[in-house]
């Protein structure tokens, strides 16, 4: 456990590095957030009564979105780890004895961690000085902004599980591109990265909730606002818990036949 | 223009080198907007109108802009990555030959993956057809006409500052996608549904709305005829960044090996 600790630290401060992306990313989160609310201030106007959340939970929905964007945005995979498949340097790192699953849990972690970190304070600064409603309101209780903490962790640690997948999976096709492409298509649209899951139809809403693309960033800023509480809360988190479980367990299956398999070619 | 096309057969047999690849690339350009499209779709499912615009007219909308991004794109691809041409060198290799510089970044990279992308806008644009009703006669197709140049002309400029801002600075910069991709996410709306201070932004400094909202407004029978001539703001923008694209070059010291 212990190497996976100091593996996670290294790679955080080290991501802690980039501050002058992160500060072109906050440029851009901020300006996405604002036009994000602007659209859906045009459609509260054209239909307040068809709104399936309050404007205000929406907007703050908005800027967490573009705040942890960080955190479960499925395109943040790590380059460096298809690059090792593809041109194998990934046999460098069979030879350390560590788990090499663990490993890189550990290291998509801190990358997203520190992103996260950087980015969050003052996007949530700025939001919150955005006049009502359309700013960041604080959460409806303490209990909520205690739930919010766990579950935002939980999704990430869901998020992360998902895209160990994708990476497993290069080790079959090793041209990580189409995997790639539909993995983060199919993430971003079904955890509610265009527009948030209570805005989808009834019934594929239903659907959707119980898919592990909803146990990611979907929960933790609906529990925020109060859109998600009770049982619905309830059956949300068991959920968040039982898809982390499963795609971890998928994931380290896969990852023992992958190994079993695994060609190196060439030098 | 002949040497452009013999740019343009060589990188489209390049890019034929990989079929695999490129149509899985064209597949994910597809599924990428196709996301959105899903967006605004279960938006309509819900609300039916926004600002007075119904599901057809936004389709409409979106399909042209769509149209007119994936046509920037596809063609003005080597702005989008000077920053490696700036820096490993490939620029004083440019500089050196007789011919126009912009001509030569542009025949660098010519992206023929985009045509996923912009077989969804056809597709997209076609529904629009059919949903929103119009009634179409000359001026309107003409109109359609001079959204989609002026749009590509407006792209293209936005993406020749990206290029010309590398000069300064080598590295390509984050921001400048609010004007690029953002302008792609947001202009699925008609620009005056983000109120009225977005759409006078859109106005003078970057003229988006000329290009969408005005002729589209005409198109949808509420605007004047002198509304699908605005367009023409697509090319007058390509002075200012052309103008950018001069001073840079003119500030340029070799960079790179």
């Amino acid at each position: 456990m212990r190497k996976y600790v100091s593996f996670f630290k290294l790679r955080f401060v080290m991501g802690l590095q980039y501050r002058s992306a992160a500060l072109a990313g906050i440029a851009t989160q901020i300006f996405w957030g604002m036009m994000e609310i602007l659209m859906f201030r045009a459609f509260y106007e054209a239909d307040a009564a068809a709104f399936p959340m309050t404007l205000q939970a929406t907007c703050s929905y908005v800027w967490m979105q573009q705040a942890f964007l960080t955190l479960f945005m499925a395109w943040m995979m790590e380059g460096e780890i298809f690059e090792a498949i593809v041109n194998g340097n990934i046999s460098y790192e069979l030879c350390r004895p560590i788990d090499i699953y663990d490993m890189w849990f550990a290291r998509s972690m801190a990358n997203r961690f520190s992103k996260a970190l950087l980015r969050c304070v003052p996007v949530l600064l700025i939001s919150v000085l955005v006049r009502e409603p359309y700013g960041m309101a604080a959460p409806v209780s303490a209990q909520a902004f205690f739930l919010f903490w766990i579950t935002l962790f939980l999704g990430a640690f869901v998020t992360i599980a998902f895209c160990m997948l994708v990476y497993i999976c290069c080790f079959f096709t090793v041209s990580s591109v189409g995997v790639r492409m539909v993995a983060v298509s199919v993430v971003e649209f079904f955890q509610g990265g265009v527009i948030p899951i209570p805005f989808f139809p009834e019934k594929i809403r239903e659907i959707v909730e119980l898919l592990p693309f909803a146990a990611m960033q979907n929960v933790s800023f609906r529990v925020y606002s109060g859109d998600l509480a009770g049982k619905a809360l309830e059956k949300a988190v068991f959920l968040q818990v039982f898809w982390l479980i499963v795609l971890i367990a998928a994931g380290k299956g896969l990852n023992r036949i992958a190994m079993k398999k695994i060609v190196v070619q060439g030098g | 223009m002949v040497l452009y096309i013999h740019y343009f057969k060589i990188q489209f047999k390049s890019a034929m080198q990989y079929k695999g690849s490129f149509v899985l690339t064209c597949i994910g350009q597809f599924l990428v907007s196709f996301n959105v499209f899903l967006g605004v779709y279960f938006m309509f499912r819900r609300f039916h109108t926004v600002n007075g615009y119904t599901y057809g007219d936004i389709l409409l909308c979106f399909g042209i802009t769509l149209m007119e991004f994936s046509l920037a794109e596809a063609f003005a691809r080597g702005f989008d990555s000077f920053s490696s041409i700036l820096s490993n060198g490939m620029f004083d290799r440019i500089m050196v030959r007789p011919r126009n510089e912009i001509l030569q970044v542009l025949g660098q990279k010519i992206e023929f993956t985009r045509i996923g992308r912009m077989l969804q806008a056809v597709v997209m644009f076609l529904y629009g057809v059919g949903k929103s009703g119009v009634e179409w006669d000359a001026p309107k197709v003409f109109a359609v006409i001079f959204m989609l140049l002026g749009g590509t002309a407006l792209f293209s400029g936005i993406f020749l500052i990206y290029a010309a801002l590398c000069f300064f600075t080598t590295e390509s910069l984050e921001f400048m996608n609010i004007l690029t991709h953002g302008a792609r996410e947001y202009g699925k709306y008609p620009v005056n549904i983000y109120g009225k201070k977005v759409l006078s932004l859109c106005t003078f400094m970057i003229p988006y709305a000329l290009v969408q909202y005005y002729p589209l407004l005409y198109l949808l029978d509420r605007g004047n005829l002198w509304y699908i001539f605005l367009p023409a703001g697509g090319f007058l923008f390509l002075v200012p960044c052309y103008g950018l694209w001069r001073l840079g070059i003119s500030r340029y010291k070799s960079i790179g090996s």
